[in-house]
């Protein structure tokens, strides 16, 4: 962004860098407010990067079924706990170095007293690998059906663990990413609803003031003071077990929006009640416009940015929330698949401590929280471009 | 400024009689009750005799309306100190509960305690030394704080403290104190197992309060009275420490409020995890087994203390800023 003080403050500018000083003057005068504010988040480079790491995150939600190389059911029961593999380029043979993708496969002892498979790499178990493989068929969104995978075995029958295999031999590596999905879209639809319910009663709430704004004030403060995770697990144990995966979903939705919508109605309120003075809003009134045109047209584009900014800060609260609910078993069940699910594995500690892989899904967790943080933390900055 | 407390006291009341109704309200929630549990676990070991499920029902009251329920569950509180049976435990739900919610509270309060000492020094360093190396290792501590959900955080300390020294996981006490008297040697021991814990609940908040303590210091070190004091010649320290940290730290007392039922959760999920002997995993116990008394007498006390807390943390703040007490 061109900084106007310097422009301002320069001591003989040159006549064509005069031109082009004044031209950058006008363009930030003539900017939208939008622009400006895309200037300034632009600054923000930890805030950019955190950006495009979301898109990329959301991407891998939206095309799980070919980035993954396998679906989440498929299972080789003999290679439970199978440790990581090493994705090798290049391979010795007796005329020289050859080079094609590929992974060792394992062979494994069995350890007589506690059962425990000892994995070991075989060197002569050689396992190609290619990109844009033929493997199990899918259905894309469930309607476009396909058959190429991003990465996977060439014998769709291998061995092929890139991060290792759970309890039964499962893929953890296509779990991780099946569970973006989920873990990814909860928050999102959870943000909404909390979106919803926040900007109708934060709206009334702040809009109208009065005996309204003191009902609802009580009950969100109500709702708050209430610990979150025994309010939620209170709620999550009351879904019946036999409901569809599909039904809990939204039904761990709904409870994690319980709570949410309290602090984007507080950030509403607040908006509402500093604005309803504004000399803006009293000409639109005068002019004659409904109450409903004063609030969409007028009022809500006002603060629009500091919504979506407080909206990017709540989705990574959302993602913990169902992790956590799924991890305890009252949140989402398997088959369905999301981190919090996968990370419900690592319990038992004396496992972990052998398979310290079955971490990973936390990590996934770690990764998307902190770019949704400092995604939100650069929105919020940049919300106000005329500060 | 007495007034002032009385009013923040008279609107905690209907506060706490609402959440007494919610925690109750949400017990019920589930489909079928306790007595259909019985009557499925009969099922499974052989006959189910109709009369049996009657004598439950009847017994505890489960087929009348649940405001009949409510009142009848929450006047036995208030007069006589009976929070209802347990259904799986067999035992009244007054017997279990207080130890466990004391534990609650003692992980709670020692959370607190190292959520204060790590975040207000580190705080203040950052905001003075800003832009320093120190300040950059804070705050990615800060984000990370914020980043790794308490539970996973649990996972990880468990499995170095397994993988690493050895530790024995779960539990407050090693197995040869656990019914031992209180002593110097249990205390001891009681502090080795505490930490884990106790850093795996309170990094959160933690983490958050660091944020806030900066953020705030750093507007105050910018204010004209901070030179005054500096030109006139007041040690750094005592200057820092005399004025802008006593600002800085009043949204600080505010956020307490709201930092003990994250504390609270924190410590209900921290528990489950590494199986302490506080409210949490048997509050997930009473909740999957639908035992209705112990896990709304469970929700009911945690969402008390959190008012209690908040109540405590106002009057705090009206005490350290008397512009709140005025208003």
């Amino acid at each position: 962004m061109i900084d106007p003080t310097k422009i301002v403050t320069g001591d003989v500018i040159p006549d064509a860098a005069a031109n082009e000083a004044q031209d950058a003057k006008a363009s930030l005068q003539l900017a939208s407010q939008w622009r400006l504010m895309w200037w300034r988040f632009r600054k923000h480079k930890l805030a950019l990067v955190s950006g495009i790491l979301v898109i990329c995150v959301y991407l891998v939600a939206a095309f799980v079924e070919f980035l993954a190389p396998f679906p989440t059911d498929r299972m080789i029961s003999d290679l439970a706990y199978a440790p990581p593999q090493r994705l090798r380029l290049l391979e010795k043979t007796e005329d020289g170095l050859k080079i094609g993708l590929h992974v060792y496969g394992y062979t494994y002892t069995i350890d007589t007293l506690s059962l425990k498979r000892d994995f070991e790499v075989d060197r002569d178990q050689k396992i190609a690998v290619r990109f844009f493989v033929k493997g199990e068929p899918y259905r894309m969104w469930g309607f476009i059906p396909g058959n190429r995978h991003l990465i996977g075995p060439v014998d769709p029958g291998a061995a092929f663990y890139l991060l290792g295999a759970d309890r039964l031999g499962r893929d953890l590596f296509s779990r991780i990413i099946y569970g973006t999905r989920i873990s990814m879209t909860i928050g999102l639809v959870g943000v909404t609803m909390s979106l919803v319910l926040g900007i109708l009663l934060g709206g009334i709430s702040g809009y109208y003031g009065g005996t309204v704004d003191l009902i609802i004030q009580r009950i969100m403060e109500i709702l708050r003071s209430m610990p979150t995770i025994p309010l939620w697990m209170g709620m999550a144990a009351a879904i019946p077990y036999y409901w569809s995966p599909v039904l809990v979903y939204f039904m761990i939705t709904i409870i994690l929006s319980v709570i949410g919508w309290t602090w984007l109605a507080q950030a509403v309120r607040g908006k509402f009640y500093s604005l309803k003075t504004e000399d803006f809003v009293i000409a639109a009134k005068l002019d004659g416009c409904s109450e409903l045109q004063v609030i969409v047209s007028h009022m809500v584009p006002s603060f629009m940015s500091h919504i979506i900014a407080t909206l990017t800060l709540a989705i990574p609260q959302m993602i913990i929330a169902e992790t956590a609910l799924s991890f305890l078993g009252i949140g989402l069940r398997p088959p369905v698949v999301s981190w919090g699910v996968l990370l419900k594995e690592a319990q038992n500690v004396r496992v972990l401590a052998t398979s310290p892989w079955l971490f990973l899904p936390g990590l996934a967790v770690v990764i998307a929280v902190l770019s949704l943080n400092f995604l939100g933390d650069g929105i919020r900055d940049a919300a106000d471009p005329y500060k | 400024m007495g007034k002032y407390f009385l009013r923040r006291i008279l609107y905690a009341i209907p506060a706490m009689i609402v959440i007494s109704f919610v925690s109750f309200l949400l017990i019920q929630l589930p489909p079928g009750t306790f007595a259909d549990t019985v009557a499925a676990e009969m099922m499974e070991s052989g006959g189910v005799t109709e009369g049996a499920i009657k004598a439950i029902e009847e017994r505890y009251g489960l087929n009348q309306p649940i405001i009949v329920q409510y009142w009848k569950w929450i006047s036995g509180i208030l007069l006589r100190g009976d929070f209802g049976q347990s259904f799986i435990w067999g035992r009244p739900v007054g017997t279990i509960i207080w130890d466990r919610l004391g534990n609650t509270l003692l992980l709670t309060g020692f959370a607190f305690l190292f959520v204060c000492a790590l975040s207000i020094p580190i705080g203040i360093f950052s905001a003075v030394k800003q832009y320093s190396a120190g300040d950059y290792i804070a705050t990615s501590i800060g984000f990370l704080g914020l980043a790794i959900p308490g539970f996973l955080f649990a996972l990880i300390l468990m499995f170095i403290g397994f993988r690493f020294f050895d530790q024995s996981i779960g539990g407050f006490f090693s197995p040869e104190f656990t019914r031992a008297p209180w002593s110097w040697a249990k205390f001891a021991d009681f502090l080795s197992h505490l930490w884990m814990p106790m850093i795996a609940v309170g990094l959160a908040g933690a983490a958050s309060l660091i944020r806030i303590i900066r953020a705030n210091l750093l507007d105050e070190l910018l204010k004209p009275y901070v030179a005054t004091a500096r030109a006139k010649g007041l040690s750094e320290f005592r200057l820092l420490l005399k004025y802008p940290v006593r600002l800085a730290l009043i949204p600080f007392v505010a956020t307490l409020g709201w930092m003990l039922p994250q504390l609270i959760s924190g410590a209900t999920i921290v528990s489950v995890v590494m199986s302490l002997p506080t409210t949490g995993p048997l509050l997930l116990r009473a909740l999957l087994g639908q035992d209705m008394y112990l896990a709304a007498s469970f929700i009911m006390l945690l969402s008390l203390l959190t008012v209690i807390g908040t109540l405590i943390s106002d009057v705090l703040l009206a005490i350290v800023d008397p512009r709140i007490r005025f208003r």
